[in-house]
Protein backbone atom coordinates (compact mmCIF):
# COMPACT_ATOMS: atom_id res chain seq x y z
CA UNK A 1 0.00 0.00 0.00
CA UNK A 2 3.07 2.28 0.96
CA UNK A 3 4.75 1.58 -2.04
CA UNK A 4 4.65 4.62 -3.78
CA UNK A 5 7.19 5.91 -0.79
CA UNK A 6 9.69 4.41 -2.43
CA UNK A 7 12.60 6.29 -3.98
CA UNK A 8 11.53 9.28 -2.21
CA UNK A 9 13.56 10.79 1.56
CA UNK A 10 10.41 11.07 3.11
CA UNK A 11 12.00 11.05 6.44
CA UNK A 12 14.96 13.57 5.37
CA UNK A 13 12.68 15.91 3.96
CA UNK A 14 10.99 15.84 7.19
CA UNK A 15 14.30 16.51 9.31
CA UNK A 16 15.00 19.32 7.16
CA UNK A 17 11.51 20.60 8.71
CA UNK A 18 12.73 19.95 11.88
CA UNK A 19 16.36 21.54 11.30
CA UNK A 20 14.51 24.63 9.73
CA UNK A 21 12.21 24.91 12.54
CA UNK A 22 14.99 24.13 15.20
CA UNK A 23 17.37 27.05 13.63
CA UNK A 24 15.06 29.61 13.26
CA UNK A 25 13.18 29.12 16.42
CA UNK A 26 16.73 29.56 18.51
CA UNK A 27 17.47 32.65 15.96
CA UNK A 28 14.16 34.66 16.43
CA UNK A 29 14.41 33.95 19.96
CA UNK A 30 16.94 35.87 20.24
CA UNK A 31 16.28 38.68 18.19
CA UNK A 32 13.02 39.05 19.50
CA UNK A 33 14.12 39.41 22.34
CA UNK A 34 16.13 41.97 22.01
CA UNK A 35 13.74 43.84 19.65
CA UNK A 36 10.80 43.44 22.46
CA UNK A 37 13.97 44.98 24.56
CA UNK A 38 14.02 47.81 22.49
CA UNK A 39 10.46 48.15 22.47
CA UNK A 40 10.45 49.04 26.42
CA UNK A 41 13.26 50.34 26.67
CA UNK A 42 14.70 53.91 27.94
CA UNK A 43 16.37 55.35 24.30
CA UNK A 44 14.04 56.68 21.92
CA UNK A 45 15.72 55.92 18.69
CA UNK A 46 15.30 52.40 19.84
CA UNK A 47 11.95 52.20 20.62
CA UNK A 48 11.09 53.75 17.41
CA UNK A 49 13.09 51.40 15.54
CA UNK A 50 11.46 48.35 17.15
CA UNK A 51 8.71 49.52 16.61
CA UNK A 52 8.38 50.33 12.97
CA UNK A 53 10.29 46.79 12.75
CA UNK A 54 7.25 45.10 13.63
CA UNK A 55 4.84 47.07 11.98
CA UNK A 56 6.49 46.83 8.68
CA UNK A 57 7.25 43.16 8.88
CA UNK A 58 4.52 41.31 10.47
CA UNK A 59 2.75 43.18 6.97
CA UNK A 60 4.67 41.69 4.68
CA UNK A 61 4.08 37.73 3.39
CA UNK A 62 6.68 35.89 4.60
CA UNK A 63 6.63 34.40 0.70
CA UNK A 64 7.91 37.91 -0.23
CA UNK A 65 10.96 38.14 2.61
CA UNK A 66 12.12 34.67 1.70
CA UNK A 67 12.01 35.32 -2.50
CA UNK A 68 13.97 38.77 -1.60
CA UNK A 69 16.63 37.01 0.77
CA UNK A 70 17.28 34.14 -2.19
CA UNK A 71 16.53 36.45 -5.66
CA UNK A 72 17.28 39.39 -4.22
CA UNK A 73 20.15 38.91 -1.38
CA UNK A 74 21.60 36.15 -2.90
CA UNK A 75 21.58 35.87 -6.83
CA UNK A 76 21.59 39.80 -7.15
CA UNK A 77 23.96 41.04 -4.71
CA UNK A 78 25.82 37.60 -4.01
CA UNK A 79 25.41 37.62 -0.15
CA UNK A 80 26.65 33.31 0.47
CA UNK A 81 25.86 33.46 4.16
CA UNK A 82 29.13 31.83 4.25
CA UNK A 83 27.60 28.82 2.16
CA UNK A 84 30.70 28.48 -0.61
CA UNK A 85 29.62 26.98 -4.05
CA UNK A 86 27.10 24.57 -2.04
CA UNK A 87 23.72 26.03 -3.26
CA UNK A 88 21.70 23.91 -0.93
CA UNK A 89 23.54 25.08 2.07
CA UNK A 90 23.07 28.99 0.81
CA UNK A 91 19.10 28.41 0.44
CA UNK A 92 19.11 26.66 3.65
CA UNK A 93 20.84 29.35 5.62
CA UNK A 94 19.15 32.31 3.55
CA UNK A 95 15.37 30.78 4.66
CA UNK A 96 16.20 30.64 8.06
CA UNK A 97 17.34 34.09 7.66
CA UNK A 98 14.16 34.83 6.26
CA UNK A 99 12.55 32.97 8.85
CA UNK A 100 13.97 34.75 11.61
CA UNK A 101 13.62 38.04 10.28
CA UNK A 102 9.83 37.52 10.15
CA UNK A 103 9.06 35.34 12.92
CA UNK A 104 11.25 37.80 15.50
CA UNK A 105 8.02 40.34 15.58
CA UNK A 106 5.63 37.77 16.48
CA UNK A 107 8.27 36.33 19.18
CA UNK A 108 8.57 40.29 20.02
CA UNK A 109 5.14 40.72 20.30
CA UNK A 110 4.58 37.68 22.35
CA UNK A 111 7.17 38.26 25.10
CA UNK A 112 5.66 41.90 25.21
CA UNK A 113 2.06 40.54 26.14
CA UNK A 114 4.30 38.87 28.70
CA UNK A 115 5.98 42.03 29.90
CA UNK A 116 2.40 43.08 30.87
CA UNK A 117 1.19 40.55 33.05
CA UNK A 118 3.91 41.46 34.89
CA UNK A 119 2.39 43.03 38.25
CA UNK A 120 3.75 47.00 38.47
CA UNK A 121 5.11 46.13 42.36
CA UNK A 122 7.23 43.45 40.61
CA UNK A 123 9.79 46.50 38.81
CA UNK A 124 8.69 49.06 41.24
CA UNK A 125 10.73 46.47 44.02
CA UNK A 126 13.26 46.20 41.84
CA UNK A 127 14.16 50.14 40.95
CA UNK A 128 13.81 50.65 44.68
CA UNK A 129 16.67 48.42 45.56
CA UNK A 130 18.29 50.60 43.30
CA UNK A 131 18.52 48.29 40.10
CA UNK A 132 19.35 50.23 36.65
CA UNK A 133 16.86 49.56 33.57
CA UNK A 134 18.79 46.26 32.46
CA UNK A 135 19.05 44.69 36.03
CA UNK A 136 15.73 45.16 36.42
CA UNK A 137 14.45 43.76 32.59
CA UNK A 138 17.33 40.93 32.95
CA UNK A 139 16.85 40.47 36.90
CA UNK A 140 13.49 40.68 37.46
CA UNK A 141 11.10 41.30 34.34
CA UNK A 142 11.91 39.00 31.54
CA UNK A 143 12.23 36.03 33.82
CA UNK A 144 8.67 36.38 34.55
CA UNK A 145 7.91 37.21 31.16
CA UNK A 146 8.64 34.32 29.99
CA UNK A 147 6.67 32.29 32.31
CA UNK A 148 3.85 34.06 31.00
CA UNK A 149 4.83 34.61 27.23
CA UNK A 150 4.78 30.32 27.37
CA UNK A 151 1.63 30.08 25.71
CA UNK A 152 1.89 32.34 23.10
CA UNK A 153 5.34 31.55 22.33
CA UNK A 154 4.10 28.25 21.43
CA UNK A 155 1.49 29.36 18.95
CA UNK A 156 4.66 31.21 17.30
CA UNK A 157 6.41 27.99 17.23
CA UNK A 158 4.02 26.34 16.12
CA UNK A 159 2.89 28.56 12.80
CA UNK A 160 6.86 28.88 13.00
CA UNK A 161 7.08 25.01 12.17
CA UNK A 162 4.36 25.35 9.32
CA UNK A 163 6.00 28.29 7.99
CA UNK A 164 8.83 26.70 7.24
CA UNK A 165 6.71 25.52 4.54
CA UNK A 166 7.57 28.37 2.85
CA UNK A 167 11.15 27.93 2.45
CA UNK A 168 9.90 25.76 -0.82
CA UNK A 169 9.78 28.62 -2.78
CA UNK A 170 13.55 28.94 -3.06
CA UNK A 171 13.94 25.11 -3.37
CA UNK A 172 14.55 24.15 0.04
CA UNK A 173 14.24 20.05 0.04
CA UNK A 174 11.60 20.36 3.02
CA UNK A 175 8.83 18.64 3.25
CA UNK A 176 6.05 20.56 0.90
CA UNK A 177 8.53 20.61 -1.77
CA UNK A 178 8.52 16.76 -1.85
CA UNK A 179 5.24 16.65 -1.69
CA UNK A 180 4.74 19.28 -4.49
CA UNK A 181 6.76 16.13 -6.79
CA UNK A 182 5.79 13.09 -5.15
CA UNK A 183 1.68 14.35 -5.81
CA UNK A 184 2.41 15.30 -9.55
CA UNK A 185 4.40 12.01 -10.32
CA UNK A 186 2.51 9.49 -7.91
CA UNK A 187 -0.80 8.29 -8.40
CA UNK A 188 -1.84 7.88 -4.96
CA UNK A 189 -3.07 11.45 -4.18
CA UNK A 190 -5.27 11.09 -1.13
CA UNK A 191 -2.62 8.82 0.70
CA UNK A 192 0.32 11.26 -0.49
CA UNK A 193 -1.82 13.89 1.13
CA UNK A 194 -2.67 11.90 4.31
CA UNK A 195 1.11 10.82 4.88
CA UNK A 196 2.19 14.42 5.01
CA UNK A 197 -0.72 16.14 7.09
CA UNK A 198 0.37 12.91 9.21
CA UNK A 199 3.77 14.23 9.41
CA UNK A 200 2.78 17.32 10.25
CA UNK A 201 0.73 16.56 12.98
CA UNK A 202 3.23 15.19 14.26
CA UNK A 203 5.15 17.76 14.82
CA UNK A 204 2.55 20.40 15.65
CA UNK A 205 0.12 18.80 18.08
CA UNK A 206 2.53 17.88 20.15
CA UNK A 207 4.29 20.59 20.59
CA UNK A 208 1.30 22.26 21.32
CA UNK A 209 0.30 20.16 23.91
CA UNK A 210 3.95 19.88 25.61
CA UNK A 211 4.52 23.69 25.44
CA UNK A 212 0.91 23.58 27.29
CA UNK A 213 2.10 21.54 29.97
CA UNK A 214 5.34 23.42 30.34
CA UNK A 215 3.00 26.76 30.23
CA UNK A 216 1.27 25.45 33.48
CA UNK A 217 4.50 24.12 35.40
CA UNK A 218 6.32 27.29 35.26
CA UNK A 219 3.90 29.59 35.68
CA UNK A 220 3.87 32.20 38.67
CA UNK A 221 0.67 31.33 40.60
CA UNK A 222 0.06 35.06 41.42
CA UNK B 1 2.62 46.62 33.18
CA UNK B 2 3.52 50.00 30.57
CA UNK B 3 7.04 49.91 30.06
CA UNK B 4 8.03 53.26 31.62
CA UNK B 5 8.16 51.61 35.09
CA UNK B 6 11.03 49.71 34.25
CA UNK B 7 13.43 52.66 34.62
CA UNK B 8 13.50 55.78 36.60
CA UNK B 9 12.62 59.69 35.71
CA UNK B 10 15.81 60.55 33.67
CA UNK B 11 18.54 62.29 35.54
CA UNK B 12 21.25 64.15 33.63
CA UNK B 13 23.72 61.46 33.73
CA UNK B 14 20.81 58.69 32.29
CA UNK B 15 20.33 61.36 29.61
CA UNK B 16 23.92 61.60 28.72
CA UNK B 17 23.86 58.03 27.91
CA UNK B 18 21.05 57.99 26.23
CA UNK B 19 22.78 59.97 24.16
CA UNK B 20 25.57 57.82 23.50
CA UNK B 21 23.11 55.00 23.32
CA UNK B 22 21.63 56.89 20.59
CA UNK B 23 24.79 57.63 18.75
CA UNK B 24 26.06 53.82 18.87
CA UNK B 25 22.75 52.75 17.48
CA UNK B 26 22.60 55.39 15.10
CA UNK B 27 26.02 54.48 13.46
CA UNK B 28 25.29 50.52 13.34
CA UNK B 29 22.55 51.13 11.22
CA UNK B 30 23.91 53.94 9.48
CA UNK B 31 27.13 51.19 8.84
CA UNK B 32 24.17 48.56 7.49
CA UNK B 33 22.60 51.06 5.53
CA UNK B 34 25.94 52.11 3.88
CA UNK B 35 26.76 48.93 3.29
CA UNK B 36 23.10 47.72 1.77
CA UNK B 37 23.69 51.35 -0.52
CA UNK B 38 27.10 50.37 -1.82
CA UNK B 39 26.25 46.85 -2.81
CA UNK B 40 23.11 47.74 -4.58
CA UNK B 41 25.28 50.26 -6.45
CA UNK B 42 28.15 47.95 -7.00
CA UNK B 43 25.91 45.95 -8.41
CA UNK B 44 23.79 49.04 -10.11
CA UNK B 45 20.70 47.80 -9.31
CA UNK B 46 20.37 51.73 -8.10
CA UNK B 47 19.94 52.61 -12.05
CA UNK B 48 17.25 54.32 -12.71
CA UNK B 49 16.43 51.69 -16.18
CA UNK B 50 15.26 49.15 -12.94
CA UNK B 51 13.38 51.99 -11.63
CA UNK B 52 11.68 53.83 -14.09
CA UNK B 53 9.16 51.34 -14.76
CA UNK B 54 7.27 52.71 -11.71
CA UNK B 55 7.20 55.53 -12.41
CA UNK B 56 4.99 54.84 -15.45
CA UNK B 57 1.70 53.61 -16.28
CA UNK B 58 2.50 50.15 -17.78
CA UNK B 59 3.85 48.66 -14.82
CA UNK B 60 0.95 49.41 -12.64
CA UNK B 61 -1.75 48.53 -15.52
CA UNK B 62 -0.13 45.07 -16.33
CA UNK B 63 1.23 43.86 -13.59
CA UNK B 64 0.76 45.18 -10.17
CA UNK B 65 -3.19 46.51 -10.50
CA UNK B 66 -4.50 43.64 -11.89
CA UNK B 67 -1.91 41.35 -9.07
CA UNK B 68 -3.81 43.59 -6.50
CA UNK B 69 -7.37 42.46 -8.05
CA UNK B 70 -6.73 39.01 -7.74
CA UNK B 71 -5.24 39.02 -4.16
CA UNK B 72 -7.92 41.36 -2.93
CA UNK B 73 -10.26 38.89 -4.64
CA UNK B 74 -8.68 35.45 -3.58
CA UNK B 75 -8.86 36.87 -0.26
CA UNK B 76 -12.08 38.05 -0.37
CA UNK B 77 -13.39 35.02 -1.78
CA UNK B 78 -11.57 33.22 1.19
CA UNK B 79 -13.28 35.32 3.65
CA UNK B 80 -16.80 35.15 2.50
CA UNK B 81 -16.60 31.24 2.19
CA UNK B 82 -14.69 30.75 5.56
CA UNK B 83 -15.75 32.53 8.09
CA UNK B 84 -19.98 31.01 7.90
CA UNK B 85 -17.73 27.77 7.71
CA UNK B 86 -16.35 29.21 10.91
CA UNK B 87 -18.99 30.13 12.31
CA UNK B 88 -20.75 26.71 12.19
CA UNK B 89 -17.74 24.79 13.41
CA UNK B 90 -17.11 27.03 15.89
CA UNK B 91 -20.39 26.53 17.62
CA UNK B 92 -20.36 23.18 16.69
CA UNK B 93 -17.46 22.37 18.77
CA UNK B 94 -19.69 24.28 21.85
CA UNK B 95 -22.36 21.63 21.48
CA UNK B 96 -23.88 19.51 24.07
CA UNK B 97 -23.94 16.57 21.62
CA UNK B 98 -21.19 14.64 21.51
CA UNK B 99 -21.66 13.14 18.24
CA UNK B 100 -21.78 17.34 16.98
CA UNK B 101 -18.89 18.41 18.97
CA UNK B 102 -15.87 15.18 18.57
CA UNK B 103 -16.23 15.34 14.62
CA UNK B 104 -15.98 19.24 14.82
CA UNK B 105 -13.51 19.48 17.26
CA UNK B 106 -11.13 17.11 14.71
CA UNK B 107 -11.96 18.45 12.08
CA UNK B 108 -10.90 21.99 13.38
CA UNK B 109 -7.74 20.45 14.95
CA UNK B 110 -6.86 18.83 12.07
CA UNK B 111 -6.74 21.63 9.51
CA UNK B 112 -4.99 23.80 12.31
CA UNK B 113 -2.09 21.34 12.47
CA UNK B 114 -1.47 21.17 8.79
CA UNK B 115 0.53 24.24 6.63
CA UNK B 116 -1.79 26.06 4.36
CA UNK B 117 0.49 25.25 1.52
CA UNK B 118 0.54 21.60 1.80
CA UNK B 119 -3.32 22.04 1.79
CA UNK B 120 -2.87 24.04 -1.42
CA UNK B 121 -0.63 21.35 -3.25
CA UNK B 122 -3.69 19.14 -2.16
CA UNK B 123 -6.88 21.05 -3.52
CA UNK B 124 -4.48 21.87 -6.73
CA UNK B 125 -4.22 17.75 -7.55
CA UNK B 126 -7.93 17.31 -6.61
CA UNK B 127 -9.38 19.50 -8.88
CA UNK B 128 -6.78 18.02 -11.54
CA UNK B 129 -7.46 14.31 -10.88
CA UNK B 130 -11.30 14.80 -9.70
CA UNK B 131 -12.94 17.84 -11.30
CA UNK B 132 -13.27 19.19 -14.98
CA UNK B 133 -12.56 23.14 -13.35
CA UNK B 134 -10.70 24.65 -16.08
CA UNK B 135 -6.38 24.68 -15.71
CA UNK B 136 -6.65 28.61 -16.13
CA UNK B 137 -8.88 28.84 -13.03
CA UNK B 138 -7.63 25.99 -11.02
CA UNK B 139 -4.76 27.88 -9.42
CA UNK B 140 -7.36 30.00 -7.93
CA UNK B 141 -9.75 27.08 -7.18
CA UNK B 142 -6.97 25.56 -5.42
CA UNK B 143 -5.47 28.51 -3.36
CA UNK B 144 -9.04 29.70 -2.31
CA UNK B 145 -9.95 26.04 -1.29
CA UNK B 146 -6.86 25.67 0.89
CA UNK B 147 -7.42 29.38 2.46
CA UNK B 148 -10.81 28.13 3.10
CA UNK B 149 -9.86 25.23 4.74
CA UNK B 150 -7.81 26.28 6.60
CA UNK B 151 -8.97 29.81 7.80
CA UNK B 152 -12.22 28.13 8.79
CA UNK B 153 -10.65 26.32 11.60
CA UNK B 154 -9.40 29.06 12.56
CA UNK B 155 -12.16 31.31 12.58
CA UNK B 156 -13.91 28.47 14.21
CA UNK B 157 -11.65 29.36 17.12
CA UNK B 158 -12.12 32.57 16.96
CA UNK B 159 -15.82 32.23 17.27
CA UNK B 160 -16.11 29.89 19.54
CA UNK B 161 -13.43 31.89 22.17
CA UNK B 162 -15.93 34.95 21.29
CA UNK B 163 -18.58 32.91 22.71
CA UNK B 164 -17.04 31.71 25.64
CA UNK B 165 -15.90 35.21 26.40
CA UNK B 166 -19.42 36.39 27.46
CA UNK B 167 -20.32 36.58 30.77
CA UNK B 168 -21.92 33.28 32.08
CA UNK B 169 -24.90 35.27 33.08
CA UNK B 170 -25.97 35.81 29.69
CA UNK B 171 -27.27 32.36 28.58
CA UNK B 172 -28.07 31.86 32.56
CA UNK B 173 -30.71 34.32 32.18
CA UNK B 174 -31.67 33.46 28.59
CA UNK B 175 -32.42 30.09 30.17
CA UNK B 176 -34.28 31.49 32.86
CA UNK B 177 -36.79 33.34 30.41
CA UNK B 178 -37.27 29.90 28.62
CA UNK B 179 -35.52 30.23 25.66
CA UNK B 180 -34.48 27.22 24.07
CA UNK B 181 -30.58 26.46 22.85
CA UNK B 182 -30.80 27.45 19.43
CA UNK B 183 -32.59 30.95 20.45
CA UNK B 184 -30.33 31.57 23.35
CA UNK B 185 -27.19 30.94 20.79
CA UNK B 186 -29.56 33.23 17.83
CA UNK B 187 -30.53 36.23 19.65
CA UNK B 188 -28.69 36.41 22.90
CA UNK B 189 -25.04 34.98 22.41
CA UNK B 190 -24.14 35.45 19.10
CA UNK B 191 -24.52 39.41 18.54
CA UNK B 192 -23.15 39.77 21.46
CA UNK B 193 -19.78 37.82 20.52
CA UNK B 194 -19.78 39.19 17.10
CA UNK B 195 -18.41 42.56 18.38
CA UNK B 196 -16.22 40.79 20.92
CA UNK B 197 -14.66 38.85 17.97
CA UNK B 198 -14.60 41.39 14.68
CA UNK B 199 -11.34 43.17 15.68
CA UNK B 200 -9.61 39.04 15.31
CA UNK B 201 -11.64 38.46 12.33
CA UNK B 202 -9.69 41.25 10.76
CA UNK B 203 -6.68 40.63 11.49
CA UNK B 204 -7.12 37.26 10.52
CA UNK B 205 -7.78 38.82 6.88
CA UNK B 206 -4.23 40.28 6.66
CA UNK B 207 -3.43 36.85 7.49
CA UNK B 208 -5.07 35.60 4.39
CA UNK B 209 -3.57 38.71 2.27
CA UNK B 210 -0.22 37.59 3.11
CA UNK B 211 -0.92 33.81 2.48
CA UNK B 212 -2.79 34.94 -1.05
CA UNK B 213 1.12 35.60 -1.99
CA UNK B 214 2.37 31.93 -1.11
CA UNK B 215 -0.39 30.33 -3.28
CA UNK B 216 0.59 32.59 -6.21
CA UNK B 217 3.95 31.65 -6.19
CA UNK B 218 4.06 28.24 -5.76
CA UNK B 219 0.75 27.36 -8.23
CA UNK B 220 1.02 30.27 -10.34
CA UNK B 221 -1.49 32.22 -9.23
CA UNK B 222 -1.44 35.30 -10.96
CA UNK B 223 -1.46 37.46 -7.75
CA UNK B 224 0.63 40.22 -6.99
CA UNK B 225 3.56 38.71 -5.91
CA UNK B 226 3.98 36.55 -8.73
CA UNK B 227 2.94 39.15 -11.15
CA UNK B 228 5.94 41.24 -9.67
CA UNK B 229 8.59 38.35 -10.73
CA UNK B 230 7.24 38.31 -13.93
CA UNK B 231 7.28 42.23 -14.50
CA UNK B 232 11.02 41.70 -13.34
CA UNK B 233 12.08 39.62 -15.95
CA UNK B 234 9.75 41.61 -18.45
CA UNK B 235 11.67 45.04 -17.14
CA UNK B 236 15.08 43.11 -17.08
CA UNK B 237 16.07 41.80 -13.83
CA UNK B 238 15.42 44.76 -11.50
CA UNK B 239 13.81 41.75 -9.17
CA UNK B 240 14.93 43.69 -6.01
CA UNK B 241 12.85 47.19 -7.19
CA UNK B 242 9.60 45.09 -8.11
CA UNK B 243 9.86 42.92 -4.82
CA UNK B 244 10.07 46.24 -2.93
CA UNK B 245 7.28 47.56 -5.18
CA UNK B 246 5.57 44.50 -3.81
CA UNK B 247 6.08 44.37 -0.52
CA UNK B 248 5.10 48.28 -0.61
CA UNK B 249 1.83 47.36 -1.88
CA UNK B 250 1.31 44.51 0.98
CA UNK B 251 2.50 46.55 3.90
CA UNK B 252 0.02 49.50 2.44
CA UNK B 253 -3.04 47.62 2.20
CA UNK B 254 -2.29 45.52 5.34
CA UNK B 255 -1.83 48.41 7.24
CA UNK B 256 -5.23 50.10 6.36
CA UNK B 257 -6.66 46.83 7.78
CA UNK B 258 -4.08 46.48 11.33
CA UNK B 259 -5.34 50.07 11.97
CA UNK B 260 -8.64 49.34 11.11
CA UNK B 261 -9.20 46.28 12.97
CA UNK B 262 -7.21 48.41 15.98
CA UNK B 263 -9.72 51.34 15.70
CA UNK B 264 -12.62 48.92 15.47
CA UNK B 265 -11.50 47.14 19.10
CA UNK B 266 -11.07 50.74 20.51
CA UNK B 267 -14.50 52.06 19.44
CA UNK B 268 -16.50 48.17 20.26
CA UNK B 269 -14.54 48.79 23.77
CA UNK B 270 -16.14 52.04 23.98
CA UNK B 271 -19.65 51.25 23.09
CA UNK B 272 -22.09 50.59 26.31
CA UNK B 273 -24.14 48.63 24.36
CA UNK B 274 -21.66 45.38 24.16
CA UNK B 275 -20.42 43.20 27.11
CA UNK B 276 -16.48 44.97 26.50
CA UNK B 277 -15.91 41.72 25.82
CA UNK B 278 -12.80 41.52 23.14
CA UNK B 279 -10.47 38.68 21.83
CA UNK B 280 -6.60 39.52 21.81
CA UNK B 281 -5.82 38.81 18.00
CA UNK B 282 -4.81 35.13 17.64
CA UNK B 283 -1.11 35.53 17.22
CA UNK B 284 0.09 33.87 13.08
CA UNK B 285 0.66 32.53 9.62
CA UNK B 286 -0.31 33.25 11.31
CA UNK B 287 -0.41 32.97 14.67
CA UNK B 288 0.55 32.38 11.66
CA UNK B 289 2.18 32.55 10.18
CA UNK B 290 1.19 32.44 8.13
CA UNK B 291 -1.05 30.67 10.27
CA UNK B 292 -3.18 33.26 12.59
CA UNK B 293 -2.42 36.10 13.24
CA UNK B 294 1.13 35.03 14.53
CA UNK B 295 2.44 35.18 11.01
Amino acid sequence: MFDFLEGYDLLGAFWATVQLTVYSAIGSLIWGTLLAGMRVGPVPLMRTFGTAYVNFVRNIPLTVIILFSSLGLNQTLGVKLGGGEDFDTINFRLAVLGLIVYTSAFVCEALRSGINTVPLGQAEAARALGLNFGQVLQLIVLPQAFRAAVNPLANVLIALTKNTTVAAVIGVAEASLLMNEMIENEAQLVLIGAVFAFGFVCLTLPTGVLMGLLGKKVAVKR
Amino acid sequence: MSASVLYEAQGPRAKARNVIYTAVFLVAVAVLLWWVYTSLDEKGQLDWALWSPFFGSEAWTTYFLPGLKNTLLAAALSLVIALPLGAVLGIARLSDHAWVRVPATVVVEFFRAIPVLILMLFCREVYVAYTGVSSDSRPLYAVVTGLVLYNASVLAEVVRAGILSLPKGQSEAAMAIGLRKNQMMRMVLLPQAVTAMLPAIVSQIVVIVKDTALGGYMLAFPEMLSNATTASSYYGANIIACLTVAAIIFIVVNFALTSFASWLEKRLRRAKKSTGATLAPDGGVDQSGFGGATN
